[in-house]
């Protein structure tokens, strides 16, 4: 047995809720840094073949893209101290061009990455707690959550507590770090679903029971990608005492059968839906023979993982302070980013501010490492030191005092972190894609900034409402097109770079894949027909609708028509 | 070939015989489907007997004679197929098997863990094959997350540390 040795801990935050690291966790990223650079030699001394190496690398965060290496570092479940985003300004400035990239499974990329950096990265990475492990590679993924879990109304159990455990659980995990294909896990503790559960290989909705007991409901089976599906549901409850035992049992029916031949064939999807209401079943009866005692989740642990993610010292407060109230009177502006940019919180007198990292007309989910560290200074000023990354690639600081919101408001706009546009039109997720990534077969950045630039007064995205715009630069959907109210494919046609829509896409409980609307748009063309079908939801909504209810109710064909009626 | 066990090479006294050939008086391996074919015949045997287990092949279909096995050979035709994990963890802690478990075909040091950790006892390397490349690969993350393979130890923390042998 190895000894362990003591690592310098990092100062979190005092208030700052989230898995704390001991001895052993860092003694741990210790023998896997260590681990790696073996690789890496191994490589390099040519016992180790590219085919070989590649998945090890992949495992380790490291991605070979168009122009260089990328790599994407674990957020666990979105969740930031202010030291660790410090650091991560750092790693952008030192070894990446002065930027980091925030993604759609709430990690960041770093897309200009040298392959003689990467193990500094990971030391330094190490420093603060964190890692890149199973971030890419055929293995169980970085868990993601809601981003307003401890913060919102309507929680009903904590998922940080659920998400950490799976991390633990998931962290090279010895039977499944060689699966069919990569896997997804998304964990919600409230009965809003905004973790997009239904298009995850797994997505677990924590509840309670009426004595107050937590369980989880198991949906199976969602993804995107070229086969976009929805899960199913294949238990409505499963004791939190079995949460890791019946998560076990999906992953091993998975790996065994799972197809290998073909990637396109590979996730968890293509056989939940090949083998229909059977795998429930299959599901079932290895969940009843793996042995129930070893397996069982002590309730000891949970506390004990509970007790990282406790409520912070919250002040006694009450809503709507008067300072408040009044510079929303006084200050057009500032009214009009609450609007969009605050949710409701639990405790009185605070609120969950989400910052917006889509500028108008820049790269959605950007962000400068002067931003990150300026991020840090004000997360531990006005938000207990934490920082959240969200599926849409925002921030949020989720325990702001309302009293406290003009001077954070005025905080951000010089660092560009004020954009008023949370949940509209120019709130967009788009993928790396041409610009980056070598499997991409259209550029999706640009689409977007061209986008955000044609609806960029505030007047017109808010006439227009809440809205999803989401844009992929190939069939893998990282941009997750499918679940966007409006989707956006760009594909190769003989050479040239067209893009698909897709309509009535949505995300959450009432959660449904986009269809196609008709013919491809040129790169030139495709902003017009944005605002074509935006132009004729406005026409013909009913009062409160979003555009994705209007295209429920009214069908395709008045959005066809529109769009492709001879000029 | 040679062959791994506890990070070191050991001799191989196994012998694996062709499907028409016959089985010899001494440990041999034979395939899967004639092992259950010829279970009956093989009942009074007093050599040891293994069986290669095919990768798309559940291990429940070896009960029969689990317990006339002394060795079962797992599968990887590629290293990034990891079927034989949920095999080998399968065949030791739902079904006890006590005996060998065998790791063969497209195995990489950095799998070596893993496989221990899943209960495979030794690995049909390559010709050439440096042990101590293996060797420092079980050994440098010793600490693990999930629970103990050993069902008398149970979950006491997600976390524990990895004892070698």
């Amino acid at each position: 047995m190895n000894a362990v040795t003591p690592v310098g801990a990092p100062r979190h935050p005092e208030h700052a809720r989230l898995y704390r690291y001991d001895a052993i966790d860092r003694a741990f990223l210790q023998e896997r840094i260590a681990e790696f650079r073996g690789q890496v030699q191994r490589r390099i001394d040519g016992a180790l073949t590219e085919d070989e190496f590649k998945p090890l690398r992949l495992m380790n965060g490291l991605y070979l893209q168009l122009h260089a290496y990328m790599l994407r570092v674990a957020i666990p479940y979105g969740l930031l101290s202010s030291t660790q985003m410090r650091q991560l300004g750092m790693i952008a400035r030192r070894w990446d061009r002065g930027f980091g990239h925030f993604t759609t499974r709430q990690n960041i990329q770093f897309n200009w990455t040298k392959l003689e950096d990467v193990c500094a990265m990971l030391e330094a990475l190490a420093d603060v707690d964190m890692h890149a492990i199973q971030t890419s590679g055929n293995c169980i993924r970085n868990v993601t959550t809601d981003e307003y879990a401890g913060a919102a109304c309507d929680e009903v159990v904590d998922p940080r507590i659920y998400a950490e455990i799976l991390r633990q659980w998931s962290t090279l995990h010895p039977e499944f770090t060689w699966l069919p294909r990569k896997f997804k896990i998304a964990v919600t503790g409230s009965p809003q679903d905004r973790v997009a559960a239904q298009v995850h290989d797994i997505g677990v909705l924590a509840k309670r029971d009426a004595g107050g007991a937590v369980g989880f409901e198991v949906w199976v089976g969602g993804g995107l990608g070229r086969t976009p599906l929805l899960g199913t549901k294949i238990r409505d409850w499963v004791p939190e005492a079995d949460f890791l035992r019946f998560m076990e049992a999906v992953l091993r029916v998975y790996n065994a059968l799972g197809q290998r031949e073909n990637i396109y064939r590979a996730r968890i999807k293509i056989l939940v839906r090949d083998m229909g209401a059977e795998f429930a079943g299959a599901v079932e009866r290895e969940f009843a023979a793996i042995p129930r005692d070893p397996y069982a989740l002590d309730p000891a642990i949970v506390a004990a993982i509970a007790a990282h993610f406790a409520a912070p010292p919250f002040a006694a407060l009450a809503d709507e302070p008067a300072t408040y109230v009044r510079a929303r009177r006084e200050n057009a502006e500032f009214a009009a980013w609450t609007r969009n940019a605050l949710r409701p919180h639990r405790a009185p007198g605070y609120a969950s501010v989400t910052i917006s990292l889509k500028p108008i007309g820049g790269i959605p989910g950007d962000a400068s490492a002067d931003q990150m560290e300026a991020l840090a200074d004000l997360a531990e000023r006005y938000s207990f030191g934490e920082i959240r990354v969200t599926h849409s690639q925002n921030l949020v600081l989720a325990h702001v005092r309302q009293e406290d919101l003009f001077t954070l408001w005025q905080a951000l706009g010089p660092l560009g972190l004020a954009t008023p546009n949370i949940g509209l039109v120019s709130d967009i997720i788009a993928c790396p894609g041409m610009d980056y990534c070598a499997l991409a077969t259209a550029r999706s950045i640009p689409v977007a900034q061209r986008i955000s630039e044609r609806f960029a007064r505030l007047d017109r995205q808010l006439e227009i409402g809440e809205l999803n715009l989401n844009i992929s630069g190939c069939i893998n959907a990282c941009g997750h097109h499918h679940v966007g109210h409006i989707g956006i494919l760009g594909v190769d046609k003989r050479g040239e770079e067209v893009y698909q829509i897709t309509l009535g896409g949505n995300q959450g409980n009432d959660a449904s894949i986009g269809e196609l609307i008709g013919p491809a748009f040129s790169y030139d063309a495709v902003v017009d027909a944005v605002e074509t079908l935006l132009r004729t939801y406005v026409d013909r909504r009913d009062p409160g609708e979003r555009f994705v209810d209007t295209y429920r109710r009214l069908g395709a064909v008045p959005f066809r028509e529109a769009l492709y009626a001879p000029a | 070939m040679p062959l791994l066990e506890n990070g070191g090479l050991v001799a191989d006294p196994w012998v694996a015989v062709a499907p028409d050939a016959p089985i010899p008086d001494a440990p041999a391996i034979i395939g899967h489907d004639r092992a259950l074919a010829e279970a009956e015949a093989l009942a009074g045997r007093n050599t040891p007997l293994g069986v290669t287990l095919p990768n798309d092949v559940p291990p429940e279909t070896l009960l029969p004679i689990l317990d006339r096995l002394s060795l079962v050979v797992l599968d990887l035709p590629k290293f990034r197929d990891g079927r034989a994990f949920t095999q080998a963890r399968t065949l030791r802690e739902r079904h006890g098997f006590r005996g060998e478990i065998r790791a063969a075909g497209h195995v990489i040091p950095d799998q070596y863990a893993a496989l221990l950790r899943c209960g495979v006892t030794t690995v049909a390397v390559p010709e050439g094959t440096d042990p101590t490349v293996w060797d420092a690969a079980r050994r440098v993350v010793s600490i693990a997350y999930q629970p103990r393979l050993d069902p008398t130890a149970p979950l006491a923390g997600l976390r524990r540390r990895l004892e070698l042998a």
